[in-house]
């Protein structure tokens, strides 16, 4: 592929923080954002705890049509874009909009404002039939999560191939992963790319509750999210959203624009195992990960940052422990792996484009985010997993990794940009 | 550069639950849309899950996850096509979802809040959601290369398969593309109401009294191949290539679309030249058709803009409504039917035509070897799609 792809801006909205420079600060402080949920009272729920967005759509800068027409999720996605969009110093007059491309990702999509309308819609469950005169004038939007992809698309006057991406736990790797696609095939020279999810409402909390996925760590919410830790058990929700401008190397050149890195490999596999199940051996995403690394040319020994998928389940964390090795080989032991989820929570299919970019931020300060509240590591879990406290370290090559419901895997590269 | 090609179709459309009832149903000119509970939309008959999904699997996924596992098994079977037979990695599942699984997730809230939380199901986190049909189809036929899900309303099943090409121009030589959908449920209807385009009377796509569409359920899976491994493994047939494709969007309005149809011109331009045809080649367009006055005004005016002669243009999807992320999916399974039966299926449900086009009217022999599909998704999304017979001195060349 002669096509490179490179990153020129960052916009994140994140629990602790709704800006790029909040959400950084708080990861290389190591400062947690879980907590009670405040969204609904969430006494009768077995996971009474999430990573909050403390977001004020309008301050964010939305219009109050904009946040009338659309869930939490597209409002948090328009919010990075225009973060992202500004920090690129993008001159939406000059660009070419026709190779303007979007690519959003969301696992669940609009599903807060699905139930809150059905609770009206079927008069608090009652009705099967429900009344379609209680319902917003604003539903379908809600139904097809493409709607976000839209916002995004009329707000840049993008017009380009647009859409969601819509891979469960993986989205947002998978959303950028596709930008990245979108330039190398010729199909787009700069993609607004990343992901958004606000799921933390009672049916979200409830279906994770049925399975008991998320912690019910609900005394000590602070320290709840605790990837690699003996003591996790399970993923603490969270919300939010990040995008990357994501943007042919010649054309960023030409413009003179400021690279923050390179996507240097993209790769996803399936476990074809089991819904929610991983075997072991962490097998499918030491594929992802050997095959991004051959598309950077790059020798395993060349990674020097890992953001681990972390959710904090025991399984995960043994998986992709595995994996790490598997593709690695000795070098998974020399190399710093962390979770900023014990920070700022899963957020489903948002989670990979807030991961992603912490890498990029993570590239450009020299800075390995800790993982928080990692006090006693699993014994079966014995790599570096940089406990507690951010570590200063020149990075060159990070490696993200992100595993979901479906069997889904994806690892992606990110390069440090030297011209 | 590496060819795509279609080897298998599914179908489980209001049409037919298999490719040759949904072809002779759609020759015959059935409206298969009817209304119960004063809602008219197009369902398919008597489909029930049991036979074409295993039980264990039923109470796990909603009816669009029973669809999509249904049309994927005889699309696997139409083509010969075992992927347990093969490396695992050799194929991969892309399909669309527009709206996931609808009657399940109503249920699932239903119970929530009538209830309370513990009367939410386990399976709840694995159902609904958009990815739920791709993790199953995967798991159950092994499958363990790059899974996508697109979801861009309407225009889903083109992008499918547009994504699915590039999966295997990637070197996954075998994709499970296409889509389905089952948005008839109470709430989910509600929900399409909000949109504005649904009509009361009936989806006459280009008639001149055309009001709105009707919803319906269904789609098709296609098993998309690289052409020379298709080849290699002596593929039973091969449908027709995926020479071009592209996607544009609007990037106009929340809901309305451009008052030009310059983003849905620049698609169907940009999948012919991608498949390196003129205009001239196009033997018919198997048309969006909204079936809004102002929609298909819109597309006419492109196809007109595109053309400049008076191709002719069909749109069997009058016959079973809008299925949402699997209709763009059956319209492609329907074109590569008429491309190789060499008879083009008439638009659906027209009584008076309304637009400056050649509308097929009955089943029309047309021997054609280029056919353009287009398919666009609510809120401004345009995807066009360019099928080209398959020729065997073209394979070898493949091989």
């Amino acid at each position: 592929m002669s096509r490179r792809t490179v990153v020129t801006g960052v916009g994140v909205v994140a629990p602790g923080g709704a800006t790029r420079s909040a959400f950084w600060d708080m990861l290389t402080a190591g400062r947690t954002a879980t907590r009670r949920i405040t969204f609904f009272d969430p006494a009768d729920f077995r996971s009474q705890i999430a990573a909050e967005c403390d977001f004020d759509p309008r301050a964010a800068g939305l219009t109050p049509q904009e946040i009338h027409r659309s869930d939490r999720f597209a409002q948090f996605a328009l919010v990075a874009a225009d973060e992202a969009v500004k920090e690129s110093g993008l001159d939406l007059a000059a660009v070419d909009r026709d190779n303007l491309a979007v690519s959003i990702g969301s696992a669940v999509g609009a599903t807060t404002r699905l139930e809150d309308e059905y609770v009206a819609v079927s008069d608090h469950g009652r009705h099967w039939q429900v009344d379609e005169r209680y319902g917003s004038r604003f539903l379908y939007q809600a139904l097809v999560p493409s709607s976000a992809a839209t916002e995004v698309a009329c707000r840049f006057g993008a017009h380009g191939p647009a859409a969601v991406i819509s891979t469960g736990c993986t989205s947002g790797l998978d959303a950028i992963g596709h930008g990245h696609q979108l330039i190398e095939d010729g199909d787009a020279d700069v993609v607004i790319a990343g992901a958004a999810d606000a799921p933390i409402s009672p049916i979200s909390m409830a279906c994770f509750d049925a399975i008991r996925a998320t912690s019910a760590r609900n005394d000590d919410p602070e320290h709840a999210s605790r990837p690699f830790d003996a003591t996790r058990d399970g993923f603490v929700m969270g919300e939010g959203g990040a995008v990357l401008v994501l943007e042919e190397l010649e054309h960023a050149r030409r413009r003179g624009a400021e690279i923050f890195c390179e996507v240097a490999g993209f790769a996803n596999r399936s476990n074809a195992f089991h819904m929610t199940g991983l075997r072991p051996d962490g097998l499918e995403m030491a594929e992802a990960i050997t095959e991004s690394l051959n598309q950077a040319r790059l020798d395993p020994t060349a990674v020097n940052y890992i953001n681990a998928h972390g959710s904090g389940t025991k399984q995960n964390d043994r998986h992709e422990t595995a994996a790490f090795k598997r593709s690695l080989g000795q070098h998974a032991y020399d190399v710093p792996v962390s979770s900023i989820k014990s920070m700022v929570g899963h957020s489903l299919g948002a989670i990979g484009a807030i991961e992603l970019a912490a890498c990029v931020l993570a590239i450009r300060y020299g800075v390995v985010p800790p993982t928080a509240n990692l006090e006693n590591k699993d014994p079966e879990c014995d790599l570096d997993y940089v406990p507690k406290n951010a570590r200063e370290q020149r990075i060159d090559v990070a490696l993200s990794v992100g595993s979901g419901f479906g069997g889904f895997q994806s690892a992606a590269i990110l390069r440090r940009w030297t011209s | 550069m590496t060819r795509a090609v279609v080897t298998g179709i599914g179908i489980v459309a209001p049409s037919g639950v298999s490719a040759e009832e949904h072809w002779r149903s759609t020759l015959a000119g059935e409206v298969r849309v009817d209304r119960q509970d004063g809602t008219l939309a197009g369902r398919v008959p008597g489909f029930a899950p049991e036979g074409n999904v295993d039980s264990r699997l039923i109470i796990q996924t909603d009816r669009w996850t029973w669809m999509s596992l249904a049309a994927t098994r005889q699309a696997l079977d139409d083509a010969k096509y075992d992927p347990a037979a093969h490396d695992p990695y050799a194929t991969s599942v892309v399909l669309a979802s527009g709206s996931g699984g609808n009657e399940f997730g109503q249920r699932e809230i239903q119970a929530l809040w009538s209830q309370g939380r513990r009367a939410v199901t386990a399976y709840q986190s694995i159902a609904w959601f958009y990815a739920a049909s791709v993790g199953q189809t995967s798991i159950l036929h092994g499958t363990k290369g790059p899974n996508q899900v697109l979801v861009s309303e309407g225009a889903g099943g083109l992008d499918s398969l547009g994504a699915a090409r590039r999966v295997i121009r990637r070197g996954t030589p075998t994709v499970i593309a296409g889509g389905t959908e089952a948005p008839l449920s109470p709430y989910a209807i509600v929900c399409q109401g909000t949109s504005g385009r649904l009509s009361t009377s009936g989806y006459r796509p280009f008639d001149a009294d055309a009001d709105g569409y009707v919803p319906g359920e269904g789609g098709a899976v296609l098993v998309v191949e690289d052409a020379a491994t298709a080849q290699v493994r002596g593929a039973q047939q091969i449908y027709g290539e995926i020479a071009g494709y592209a996607a544009t969007h609007d990037a106009h309005h929340h809901e309305q679309p451009a008052p030009d149809c310059a983003q849905l011109v620049r698609a169907m331009r940009k999948a012919l030249a991608d498949a390196g045809a003129t205009p001239d080649e196009v033997g018919f367009v198997m048309a969006d058709a909204a079936g809004t006055p102002a929609l298909d005004a819109l597309e006419a005016q492109a196809i007109r803009e595109v053309f400049g002669r008076p191709v002719p243009v069909s749109a069997p999807q009058g016959f079973v409504g809008r299925l949402c992320s699997g209709g763009a999916a059956l319209t492609v399974a329907t074109a590569l039917l008429a491309l190789r039966d060499g008879v083009v299926p008439a638009v659906g449900n027209l009584a008076r035509p309304g637009h400056d086009l050649d509308l097929v009217r009955e089943p029309r022999r047309l021997d054609t070897d280029v056919v353009l599909v287009n398919a666009r998704g609510f809120g401004g999304f345009n995807s066009s799609i360019v099928l080209r017979r398959h020729r065997e001195e073209g394979l070898r060349d493949a091989g």
